[in-house]
């Protein structure tokens, strides 16, 4: 297709090539049928549809940066009520992985939750609660009042035995993580790759 | 009839209701759960914030360690229910994805075939395989008089259309209608519980949570009836901070639909995981129930 060749190596190109079926991206009418479904939409800074169209206008170094992406509950409404069958959760995906990966993210604590979460999945195989608790909001987040918030709720829930402090672990965590390593390291590749492509960043 | 079974990390300790209840009414309908030998977290949304393939390859490794003979799996959890078909979807739909997580899979020694493995949640092998007639015949105790509102969430019904709708799902409605409960119609069936979003911003989640309660509340519903940990968890754990945070006064019980499935079935309440929900439902279920099942209720 004319646009794709044509757009070789912009901010468009690029959350295309990141994104399974991306290429329906340059189908957006901007009929804001994404935003006005989004439960969201009210703490977006930018709705899905003027992400889209800054996408469009390479708008890069703004959509990184935007709180669009940590506002998003992977719902899916936008994706299924878009007219043009764009996969526009998975594009918020997309951008949720480059502003982590480059740190463009601000004021949001969603990469450190993520990280603290899946550091735990690659301990034992399996995610821990009181663990994820704790090392998120004290460590993490260096918000240990919120910790104290959420006690009398814990409380209850370790009284219904609803929290276990000692963490379930799965056997063949060395195969697990054998498996966690290779796409890493595959996906590190894949984005050299995909930097080595990008167009330099003009103005600012 | 045999499925493979994924019972995800809630299942062991948070939603022990969830899990005990889901064994009690499958092995009343003859439905026969083999749990995937040592099955691994599914990431919820947190890996592919990250890292996609990581994603897939971590989901894949469970679909890899279904047996060969198991056509079906069948998961509880509307967020690993998703993951793993998502993840089944990406790698047929997507050659160059598949192979990629298969280059993954085969550093642990394993091996996907995408399309292998059908993935199914746990409602619609009820609704769909058991059906009306072996449902109707195992209740013994007709929840008459009770006002249930039934709640999918998100997950199960998009982004993957299974057969009953992204905006507007009945196959809950069905199941809690063959059970002789009152189903409740409100419009925030399919809305979003917020999912993650209480560890992040609790305004935000509390936002969405607080238009769930509402909504029920405005059609009168005495129990929601859940499909998912996550959304039980926000709905319940949560609703006392809810109630703090909005000044409201909410007492919505939110109980699996299995738990209420095994209510009606004559399942001994405390086998359902009854007592577990930080907002009791057994208050209102005596309340509301009259004749047989009040009695046994103790």
């Amino acid at each position: 297709m004319a646009h794709t060749t044509e757009k070789k190596g912009t901010f468009l190109e690029e959350v295309i090539e990141a994104t399974p079926d991306g290429e329906r991206l340059v189908h957006c009418l901007q009929c804001g049928s994404c935003g006005g479904s989004c439960p969201s939409g009210a703490e977006m800074q930018y709705t899905p549809r003027t992400l889209i169209a800054m996408i469009n206008a390479g708008d890069r170094d703004a959509v990184l940066a935007a709180n669009t992406m940590w506002a998003c509950v992977s719902c899916y409404l936008c994706t299924t009520r878009c007219p043009q069958n764009i996969p526009i959760t998975d594009i918020i995906y997309t951008l949720k992985r480059m502003s982590i990966a480059e740190g463009r993210y601000s004021k949001t604590d969603a990469p450190a939750m993520a990280k603290t979460f899946t550091d735990f999945v690659e301990m034992f195989g399996r995610s821990y609660e009181i663990g994820l608790a704790i090392g998120y909001h004290a460590f993490k987040r260096w918000k240990p009042i919120e910790l104290m918030k959420m006690g009398p709720m814990g409380i209850k829930m370790l009284l219904r035995r609803r929290m276990a402090f000692i963490p379930s672990k799965i056997r063949q965590i060395d195969q697990l993580r054998a498996i966690i390593k290779k796409a890493k390291e595959l996906s590190a590749k894949e984005q050299q790759e995909a930097k080595a492509l990008r167009q330099p960043t003009h103005g600012h | 009839m045999k499925y493979a079974y994924y019972p995800g990390c809630s299942a062991e300790c948070n939603a022990v209701a969830y899990e005990h209840s889901v064994r009690e009414v499958a092995d009343l309908l003859g439905i026969k759960l083999q749990t995937i030998d040592d099955w691994n977290c599914c990431g919820a949304t947190e890996y592919f914030s990250q890292d996609e393939l990581t994603a897939c390859a971590v989901i894949a490794r469970n679909l890899a360690l279904v047996e060969p003979q198991l056509q079906q799996l069948v998961a509880p959890c509307a967020a690993c229910y998703l993951n793993l078909k998502k993840t089944d979807k990406l790698m047929a739909d997507h050659p160059d994805i598949g192979a990629k997580v298969n280059e993954c899979l085969a550093a642990g020694g394993l091996n996907y075939q995408p399309g292998r493995v059908r993935v199914r949640h746990m409602l619609d092998v009820i609704v769909d395989d058991i059906g009306e007639t072996a449902v109707r015949d195992k209740v013994v105790h007709p929840l008459k008089g009770l006002r249930l509102a039934p709640y999918y969430g998100c997950q199960v019904v998009r982004p993957i259309e299974a057969g009953d709708g992204t905006e507007y799902p009945m196959k809950m409605d069905r199941l809690l209608g063959w059970l002789g409960a009152e189903v409740v119609d409100y419009p925030a069936k399919a809305h979003c519980c917020g999912g993650h979003m209480t560890q992040i911003s609790e305004p935000q989640a509390f936002e969405l949570i607080r238009r769930l309660l509402y909504s029920a509340e405005q059609a009168k519903a005495d129990i929601i009836a859940c499909m998912c940990p996550m959304c039980q968890l926000n709905m319940d754990g949560y609703q006392g901070r809810v109630n703090s945070y909005f000044g409201t006064d909410y007492r919505l019980p939110i109980i699996y639909f299995t738990q209420i499935v095994g209510l009606a079935f004559g399942i001994e309440p405390k086998k359902l995981g009854f007592g577990k929900e930080l907002v009791a439902a057994m208050p209102v279920l005596k309340a509301k129930m009259n004749g047989q099942l009040a009695t046994s209720l103790g």
